[in-house]
């Protein structure tokens, strides 16, 4: 399997590929970690003339703090997330969700922003970053901006990126220290996507859930935020029966295809079990504080 | 479409060439370098036979443009024995644990498994085995497989200090 022919071309600078893209238009694809689009590539499902590498733009690597913010560069790699101690002791569900993506190998490569970028509604990271409010940096030729995870998904494939703009950085408020955690995904072997997936972040104050946020993967064309389950939880102390009502929440908006990873009920159903279990994590993670 | 000049380092040997764009670089190594150790399996990601070291991340060829290679520092199971010509310690693991049935899969496990010991020289055998889960044994025998990484790791970890206290009391 071997792609057709396309010119390489490898930007020092954000603003040398934007304008390459910007100039070359929709023949022209960015290529960051490569594995979604090389194997679309091999199989012809996609033949750009033009390949631009983003693997030499210094600018789009690392993850920092700027104020109460965590800003990873786009080109961060999945083994990089997994591997970040800053990320670790402030955003604890990265490390979590990378380590169910893919297998080693596809996360040295495999890149946060190619995988929140991409479009498709098998990626894990989308959810991850609708359920914990994430920022996207946006550069493209006529300048920057900046769009919510949560408004960014629109279809299969199709985000709100504009042609030849590409995400430089995603941002992150940090959730407050002692919050609950938890991704959990049901596949059927390593490096599948997701039969479902859920990924919960929650504050308990006094017993009660202070704050929670869901977001779900693979159950639809696009990631979903669920935000009336969380809304139901909250104020809640996750008694069985609330819980009960969430999951019948989250389940509702679920739309997912029948395919080989099982009939469309049956991947609504093990949304909600998702759900259930994140949650559970979640609590049992979090860190109790008095009122 | 034009050729590209690339130049990368193989098994410590600097290596210049011409390549198409879109020459893989599983097929780069193996048609142009002719290190046919890294081999095709599924050609789709999945299996892992033609992982090789890539700047110090286990990587599969078979999903990566040679032009992007440029520059790279690149191991493949052909300079994985050691510098006096003996076998590398996961190559001896291999041997003395039967760690391959048909071979097919050998030199991607060994690749894999040699970054995952300079990471993680000790690894526990559920750390082995989610470490080579990237990598496919056709004949299914990972039992000896894993076996043959903790082989690797219990030697290269066998330092005068840290033998058995017994034996260094001997």
């Amino acid at each position: 399997m071997i792609p057709g022919s396309f010119a390489y071309h490898r930007p020092t600078s954000v603003k040398e590929a934007v304008a390459m893209l910007g100039d070359l238009g929709e023949d022209a694809r960015a290529i960051a970690g490569g594995h979604s689009l090389i194997p679309m590539m091999k199989l012809r499902l996609a033949t750009p003339a033009h390949l631009i590498d983003l693997g030499g733009l210094a600018d789009l690597k690392g993850v920092r703090e700027d104020g109460g913010d965590i800003v990873i560069g786009a080109m961060t790699t999945q083994h990089e997330v997994i591997g970040s101690e800053l990320l670790a002791a402030k955003v604890p569900i990265l490390r979590e969700a990378a380590l169910l993506i893919a297998d080693p190998q596809v996360r040295y490569l495999g890149t946060l922003g190619g995988n929140v970028a991409n479009g498709d509604p098998g990626n894990d990271m989308p959810a991850v970053m609708m359920c914990l409010g994430a920022q996207y940096q946006i550069a493209g030729k006529s300048g920057e901006r900046r769009v919510a995870a949560r408004d960014f998904y629109q279809g299969a494939y199709f985000t709100s990126l504009e042609p030849g703009e590409i995400v430089t950085a995603i941002r992150i408020k940090a959730p407050p220290a002692g919050h609950g955690w938890g991704y959990e995904k049901l596949k059927r072997k390593i490096g599948d996507y997701a039969t479902a997936a859920a990924a919960v972040v929650l504050t308990v104050i006094g017993g009660k859930v202070a704050s929670c946020s869901i977001g779900l993967t693979n159950v639809a064309e696009t990631p979903l935020w669920a935000e009336e389950a969380a809304k139901i939880l909250t104020g809640s102390s996750l008694d069985a029966a609330t819980v009960k009502k969430a999951v019948a929440a989250a389940e509702a908006i679920t739309h997912p295809a029948t395919d080989a990873r099982g009939p469309a009920a049956y991947r609504t159903k093990m949304a909600g079990v998702m759900v259930a279990r994140a949650l559970a994590r979640a609590q049992a993670r979090s860190q109790a504080r008095a009122q | 479409m034009a050729k590209t000049h690339v130049s990368m380092t193989v098994n410590g040997k600097p290596v210049e060439q011409l390549v198409e764009p879109r020459t893989l670089l599983i097929h780069f190594l193996r048609e142009q370098l002719n290190l046919t150790g890294p081999h095709i399996g599924c050609e789709t990601t999945h299996c892992g036979a033609c992982t090789v070291d890539f700047n110090g991340k286990s990587v599969k060829s078979c999903n990566v443009f040679a032009v992007q290679a440029n520059g790279a520092e690149i191991r493949t199971i052909e300079g994985m024995a050691n510098a006096d010509g003996t076998l590398h310690a996961l190559q001896e693991g291999f041997r003395e644990m039967h760690g391959l049935q048909c071979g097919f899969c050998t030199p991607g496990m060994i690749t894999r498994a040699y970054r995952l010991l300079q990471e993680n020289p000790r690894p526990s055998e559920d750390e082995i085995r989610h470490g080579i889960s990237g990598n496919l044994c056709r004949c299914t025998g990972y039992q000896n497989i894993v076996k043959a990484i903790q082989y690797a790791a219990d030697k290269l970890n066998q330092t005068p200090n840290d033998r058995p206290l017994q034996e260094a009391a001997e």
